[in-house]
């Protein structure tokens, strides 16, 4: 029985695709779950993976070529089985949406039972040296097509064990963007909140003043020198331990998130969602543009973790690498400036969401201490962008509050 | 009155292995025992039973030696001089580890320890004086575990009739007849020791198997090769009656919707342990129980009062020695503020060294189906076996359960002949996560026992090739 290749709708936006590079050859064995092919998306480079199994017999899209989601591109079927009227035919009907919006390289059911290893390249390092996980991560990593780089360790000697997979997994497999659209229901990580008669008039009065998203903007300068004596003390500690001054904005953010959720919302029209979890959003500057990949229960995770997984998502995002899971449901953002010496900027809100934090450079500014004298100190503009229909000024001003405790006192970060 | 960074309030495996790497870490320590340093592993269990063990080993396989070749004349067994040995082996190591800590520079307190005020330790030594030693860093309570009868059935241990493993490790002979209430693995073993020593052995277990906790198939098979040497095994049987006298007990057990009268001459309570946690100061110190009796610790060995460490059977099961003394590295580690790796509670061996061995790690088939995992099973017996052929010994089996889909080792289970030797393989693959391809990969020596090991594995995968 023949298996019909079609372009999948490999991201939620995705139309069409190009076929970037055929991994199997005509002629090779294919099992179900195995990579065909990569191709590129409007957001990423995807995995095209076999449904069914058998011999790839035809490859009908050359490399390079692009080809629209649902078309025929390549067939799977027997050795000797006839395909000739599903290779004619090909051009002519392409069932559009028979291939659904499955997540990528999801391991199949067809895979369960099957001790062969898949010839999956995917967990080995990008740098090409060895990947420290233990047989059983590798293969987990494997069959769900998890890349090892970047990933934190937590077995002997910093070694990737089965719950680093786990808990990475977790990450990947959520897709709050789905549900974001449903309509309105109570679950474990939100709650939703009718807009009240004020909030409405608030919203729409506002709205008619400056444009869909009603923004308004608060500046605040926090005092970074013991953020400052924190890093330099952990990077004493060895390359392990170092952090970016980033990564402790991120990990202050969304602490602070945790505490305001005011302001870990979405607008979603006619009701607000109000987020129990605080999935960050990270803007990472990439040749194509900009792209938010996402920190999922930022709050939850360790400086070292945050430092970790903003370092393996920005270069995920250089790389094109990023799955469509990795970079939607983030519920608030952070986008910093400050290795570019902006002193202090405003940034775009990204909806749903109702916030976005600038960060500018740190800088050393004259400051009168508690003396009295002008002292100089490292300080740190960040500017938060509020959607004014959710987030009053008074319940910013608390947010950054909150932030600047956190940012100013290091320490609460560890409490 | 002295000043220690650490003291430990027992010198048992946890204890006294605690101490030595504490000692290593450069710490000061000084442990607490008012018996000999080894505890309850060295002198009342796993050391002197083994021992034990081993003759009974010897006896039964002397008998076959004529099937051999090798004609030995008539056996006479002599249960005093095995139990002498046994003693000898035990007070051996017992002094072996007297000597580990004059190398390490341990302190061993000869006395009877309590918490104190702050972080000292009261001890009342042998002779009656008392004096009070104070710890800077940590009080680790490492007091272990004792016997217990069963007074709610009417088996008060009376140390004639109705004895504990301490008793029976010292009897001057093996009992005409003995039951053995609790087929757990000091029961199993005693079965073995005092069936191979001509006593009648009756078993009994309220479980619907012997050896409980481990995988049904082990403990059906240890219940066939017992009842083929004559041991009387009533699983899933409930004591009902029981009748102490000077010299006999008599027993009334329902098994399987019948009735039996059981009359031995001891009977022999293995049903538990309770935890030392009685008059040691806990409450004044601070030092929280769990619900089940034992001293509540987290992943650090830390108590509910601040200083305070426990390790070993008096802080949770499983009571094995091992668990205690990786418990007591992992403490001196903490203390001493060094690096340490969690212990794996998952990841601990079981051996029962009777005869077949029983050793296992990791889940039983019951529980991974329980927790719905998706698995398979691979079995390969020791019949099969060239190795387990040329000794004669062709009980038993190795089980292998896999994860279906990653081929995770997510249990195995060894019946046999060095059962308890064997099992490691499994520990190492286990703790390092390799698969069960990593295992087949590597070249298992032809003839071995281990050989089982690569072609249950094997079998799990649908590829077995001498069966």
């Amino acid at each position: 029985m023949a298996t019909k290749v079609f372009m999948e709708a490999l991201s939620p936006t995705m139309e069409e695709g190009r076929l970037a590079k055929w991994l199997k050859n005509e002629g090779d064995a294919i099992k179900a779950g195995d990579v065909l092919a990569e191709v590129e998306t409007d957001k990423a480079i995807m995995e095209l993976v076999a449904r069914g199994e058998g011999v790839l017999r035809k490859r009908l899209v050359a490399e390079g070529a692009t080809a629209p989601v649902g078309s025929l591109v390549g067939v799977i079927a027997a050795k000797d089985e006839d395909i000739a009227a599903l290779v004619a035919g090909a051009a002519a009907s392409a069932p559009a949406g028979a291939s659904g919006t499955m997540p990528v390289a999801a391991p199949t059911a067809a895979l369960a039972g099957s001790t062969a290893r898949p010839a999956e390249p995917a967990p080995t390092l990008a740098n090409g040296g060895r990947s420290f996980a233990s047989p059983l991560a590798r293969r987990i990593a494997g069959e769900r097509g998890l890349d090892l780089t970047g990933l934190a360790g937590s077995g002997p000697g910093g070694r990737i064990i089965k719950r680093d997979i786990e808990a990475a997994g977790a990450a990947v497999g959520r897709q709050p963007s789905a549900v974001s659209r449903q309509p309105v229901v109570a679950g474990a990580d939100y709650t939703d909140v009718p807009l009240t008669q004020i909030r409405k008039t608030i919203a729409r009065r506002l709205g008619e003043s400056i444009g869909p998203i009603p923004t308004f903007y608060l500046t605040a300068e926090f005092d970074v020198e013991r953020a400052a004596e924190m890093r330099a003390d952990l990077t004493t500690m060895g390359d392990a331990f170092k952090v970016s001054f980033n990564d402790i904005v991120l990990k202050a953010t969304a602490t602070a998130l945790a505490l305001h959720p005011e302001v870990n919302a979405h607008w979603l029209g006619d009701h607000v969602r109000y987020w129990g979890r605080v999935h960050l959003g990270v803007a990472v500057a990439t040749d194509d543009g900009l792209i938010v990949p996402v920190i999922f229960d930022a709050d939850q995770k360790r400086l070292s973790e945050i430092s970790a997984e903003s370092k393996a998502l920005a270069q995920r995002a250089r790389d094109r690498k990023l799955k469509p899971e990795e970079f939607t449901g983030s519920t608030f953002s952070v986008s910093n400036l400050g290795m570019m010496q902006i002193d202090q900027f405003t940034a775009i809100i990204n909806p749903p969401e109702v916030g976005i934090l600038a960060i500018g450079a740190i800088e050393d500014r004259p400051v009168k201490n508690a003396a009295g004298a002008v002292e100089f100190r490292k300080r740190l503009r960040v500017t938060m962008s509020c959607d004014h229909r959710v987030v009053d000024g008074a319940v910013g001003a608390r947010f950054l509050q909150t932030l600047r405790r956190m940012i100013e006192n290091p320490l609460m970060l560890v409490y | 009155m002295a000043n220690f960074d650490v003291i430990f309030l027992g010198g048992g495996p946890a204890g006294y292995v605690g101490a030595i790497r504490g000692a290593q870490l450069g710490l000061n320590v000084a442990v607490v025992e008012r018996e000999g340093l080894g505890g309850t592993c060295v002198l009342w269990g796993c050391i002197p039973a083994k021992a034990l063990l081993e003759a009974a080993s010897l006896a039964t396989r002397v008998k076959h030696a004529a099937e051999f070749g090798v004609n030995v004349g008539e056996v006479k067994l002599d249960f005093g001089v095995a139990m002498k040995r046994s003693r000898d082996v035990s007070t051996k190591n017992s002094k072996g580890v007297e000597f580990l800590f004059k190398k390490n520079k341990v302190t061993w307190i000869k006395g009877t320890g309590t918490l104190g005020a702050g972080k000292s330790v009261k001890v009342t030594l042998a002779d009656g004086k008392a004096e009070t030693h104070t710890a800077t860093k940590a009080v680790v309570i490492s007091t272990g575990s004792r016997v217990k009868g069963l007074p709610q059935a009417g088996l008060e241990l009376n140390k004639t009739t109705v004895i504990s493993s301490d008793e029976a490790l010292v009897l001057e002979k093996a009992p005409k007849s003995i039951a053995i209430v609790g087929a757990g693995a000091v029961g199993c073993e005693f079965a073995d020791v005092f069936s191979a020593f001509g006593s009648k052995v009756t078993l009994i277990e309220v479980m619907p198997q012997i050896l409980p906790l481990e995988d049904a198939d082990a403990g059906a098979e240890v219940a066939r090769s017992f009842k083929k040497r004559g041991i009387d095994v009533m699983a899933g049987a409930k004591l009902t009656t029981a009748k102490i006298g000077k010299s006999k007990v008599a027993l009334t057990v329902e098994a399987g919707g019948a009735k039996n009268e059981i009359e031995a001459d001891v009977v022999l309570v293995a049903t538990g342990r309770a935890a030392n946690v009685e008059n040691i100061g806990l409450k004044d110190a601070g030092v929280a129980l769990t619900d089940r009796g034992f001293i509540k610790i987290n992943e650090r060995m830390e108590t509910s009062a601040r200083g305070f460490y426990a390790i070993g059977d008096v802080a949770g099961p499983p009571m094995l020695a091992h668990k205690g003394e990786r418990e007591g590295m992992i403490v001196a580690e903490v203390i001493a503020g060094a690096h340490f790796h969690a212990l794996n509670y998952g990841n601990i061996p079981n051996c029962t060294y009777c005869h077949p061995e029983v050793a296992s790690i990791g889940m039983t088939e019951a529980q991974v189906k329980e927790k719905k995992i998706d698995y398979k099973v691979g079995k390969f017996p020791f019949s099969a076996n060239g190795r387990a052929r040329t000794s004669g010994e062709t009980e038993g089996f190795v089980k292998i359960i896999r994860d279906a889909k990653y081929g995770e080792i997510l249990g195995a289970h060894i019946v046999g002949a060095h059962a308890t030797e064997l099992i490691h393989e499994l520990a190492v693959a286990r703790e390092n996560e390799y698969t069960v391809e990593e295992i087949e990969l590597a070249i298992h020596a032809h003839p071995t026992l281990s050989e089982a090991i690569a072609e249950a594995v094997l079998d799990a995968m649908g590829r077995v090739i001498h069966a």
